[in-house]
């Protein structure tokens, strides 16, 4: 009977070789879903100027929402850490929502062709960027499944594979409108 | 309207119930726009029980334990009938040996033939970014929320309301919806689509399709053979072996004529739970599984015919081109469970159940 122990050995470093290898699979999966979010807020960043530019002519009377915009995105580039440049990005996010609602005030901007698709562009964006954080955060759920979860945590613990932390919208995208008392 | 059946809230205009899809108007009024108005009644509304409120989570574990099952039941009755042709000539091992050679060649022949025939039988050409920029990017940002890789993106001409995915892996996988969804529904509502059809290629139900169709189909050529080679049987072998072969005889004609029925309906059920599967998944991916009904909504109400739609790829479909949406299709024989069934999962995804279920 001596073919039982090694059988059990095969079993066991197979099992290892599995799972320690499906966690790494997860961890860089967060990871890299952490990165596709930085990709769209760029993509976000270079389609601005495009549409400042575009609307800047027919928009005389309504620079101030203009200005906004830009100082929105340039803070959110320069901004620094996760939490400031969390606020940086969702400041940007509401400029650009009232930009849009001053567009749909100008018959002649709605009509023009290149405002049209560059609003289609930046609505996309917007989705790919909120859909990039669920996905991120997806990730983080399946792997902190996996390293909480019995048998996976033994080699999570010993290798230390520690959990990962969720994205969490900010105070002023929960959906609360505010008014504007400033 | 509230509907008197079910007791659902639904748009003041519409002609019949969203969910129970009981006519508002006296049986011969239409609920079809240019459809006859004769004075037969319309196909009997499915009942609707009352599903359990899941979340599209635990919707979705339930779909798949489901699925495999049937799978599973599925895989039995193959080997069920190998073996039973086997021991019919003295061997149990030698059928099930002959089924599983059958089935490896049938399923790499399947396997190898690419979608592009799909592709062709439709009428599906690849989406201009120019013109289709909507449909483009709403695919992008569903390939963002599923993480797999952007598909491919076809369209095809017609007035009718459809969508399918195809590709066996997600890397190589399509998706192809029809001018006339793209006419008709909004930003969120393609996005349900979208997400549907998303969830079939990640959860690479093509390959699952596949597999289930071949097993179909090797069950019915198995059962044929051993219905054409039985009479013959008898001569080749004379003298002994008599004792007990009239009883077997009696067990393979019976196997050989039920259990080609028996395939059919399990391959049907599987194709109606990955339907359920892809539709709770996708709501996984939008977290919006009202967009994904209201869509569903209008296209029970507009038609859902694509060009070239013929009975061998109507399970492909986001809605079975082929059929009636009033016909009770959780029936055994149908590719899609009922739109109404579909529409009333969905919303108890999103915490809305019926106010009453009509009985």
């Amino acid at each position: 009977m001596s073919w039982i122990p090694a059988i059990l050995a095969i079993v066991l470093v197979g099992w290892f070789v599995l799972t320690y290898n499906a966690l790494v699979r997860l961890r860089n999966l967060f990871r890299n879903a952490w990165h596709q979010i930085d990709v769209q807020l760029r993509r976000r960043y270079d389609l601005i100027p495009n549409l400042v530019e575009v609307v800047k002519d027919y928009m005389s009377y309504e620079q101030e929402t203009l200005t906004r915009v830009i100082e929105a995105r340039g803070a959110a580039i320069s901004a620094k850490g996760a939490a400031e440049q969390g606020k940086a990005e969702n400041a940007l996010t509401e400029s650009l929502k009232s930009l849009f609602a001053v567009v749909e005030r100008y018959p002649e901007l709605k009509a023009n062709q290149n405002v049209a698709s560059l609003q289609e562009e930046l609505t996309a964006t917007e989705n790919k960027i909120s859909f990039a954080r669920q996905f991120y955060n997806d990730s983080v759920m399946t792997y902190n499944n996996k390293i909480q979860s019995l048998p996976s945590n033994l080699i999570a613990s010993v290798f230390d594979f520690s959990p990962a932390e969720y994205f969490e919208a900010g105070e002023e995208s929960r959906g609360v409108p505010k008014a504007d008392l400033r | 309207m509230i509907c008197p059946g079910c007791g659902t809230a639904n748009h003041p205009d519409a002609a019949y119930c969203n969910l129970c899809q009981k006519s508002f108007f006296p049986t011969g009024v239409s609920r079809f726009a240019g459809e006859a108005t004769g004075g037969s009644p319309g196909p009997a509304a499915p009942v609707l029980r009352p599903v359990p409120m899941l979340s599209f989570y635990e919707a979705a574990s339930r779909n798949v334990r489901m699925s495999r099952l049937l799978f599973l039941a599925l895989f039995a009755t193959f080997l069920a009938v190998g073996g039973g042709i086997g021991s019919a000539y003295g061997n149990v091992g030698y059928g099930v040996a002959l089924a599983l050679i059958l089935y490896a060649i049938l399923a790499s022949t399947a396997y190898f033939t690419g979608s592009s025939l799909v592709l062709s039988i439709h009428g599906a050409r690849e989406a201009d970014p120019a013109i289709h920029r909507k449909l483009r990017n709403v695919v992008e940002e569903m390939s963002i929320a599923s993480g797999i890789p952007m598909p491919r993106v076809y369209v095809m001409e017609s007035r009718g309301m459809n969508a399918f995915a195809a590709g066996r892996r997600p890397e190589e996988a399509l998706v192809a919806v029809t001018t006339g969804l793209l006419e008709r529904v909004n930003r969120e509502e393609l996005q349900g689509v979208i997400a549907h059809e998303m969830a079939h290629i990640k959860s690479r139900d093509t390959l699952y399709n596949i597999c289930a169709a071949v097993l179909v189909g090797s069950i019915a050529l198995l059962a044929d053979m051993f219905l054409r080679g039985a009479p013959f049987r008898g001569r080749g072998r004379s003298g002994g072996g008599g004792r007990g072969n009239a009883a077997f005889l009696v067990l393979g004609f019976f196997l050989a004529i039920l259990a080609p029925i028996a395939a059919k309906i399990l391959q049907m059920s599987i194709s109606r739970q990955r339907e359920y599967h892809a539709d709770a998944v996708g709501a996984q991916f939008t977290r919006n599984p009202l967009g994904l009904a209201a869509a569903l909504r209008k296209i029970s109400q507009t038609g859902a015919e694509v060009p070239g739609e013929n009975r061998g790829t109507q399970h492909l479909f986001i809605v079975n081109p082929l059929r009636h949406f009033g016909d009770d299709a959780s029936a055994l024989l149908s590719t899609h469970p009922s739109t109404a069934l579909r529409i009333q999962r969905l919303n108890a995804m999103a915490g809305i159940a019926p106010a009453a279920v009509g009985s």
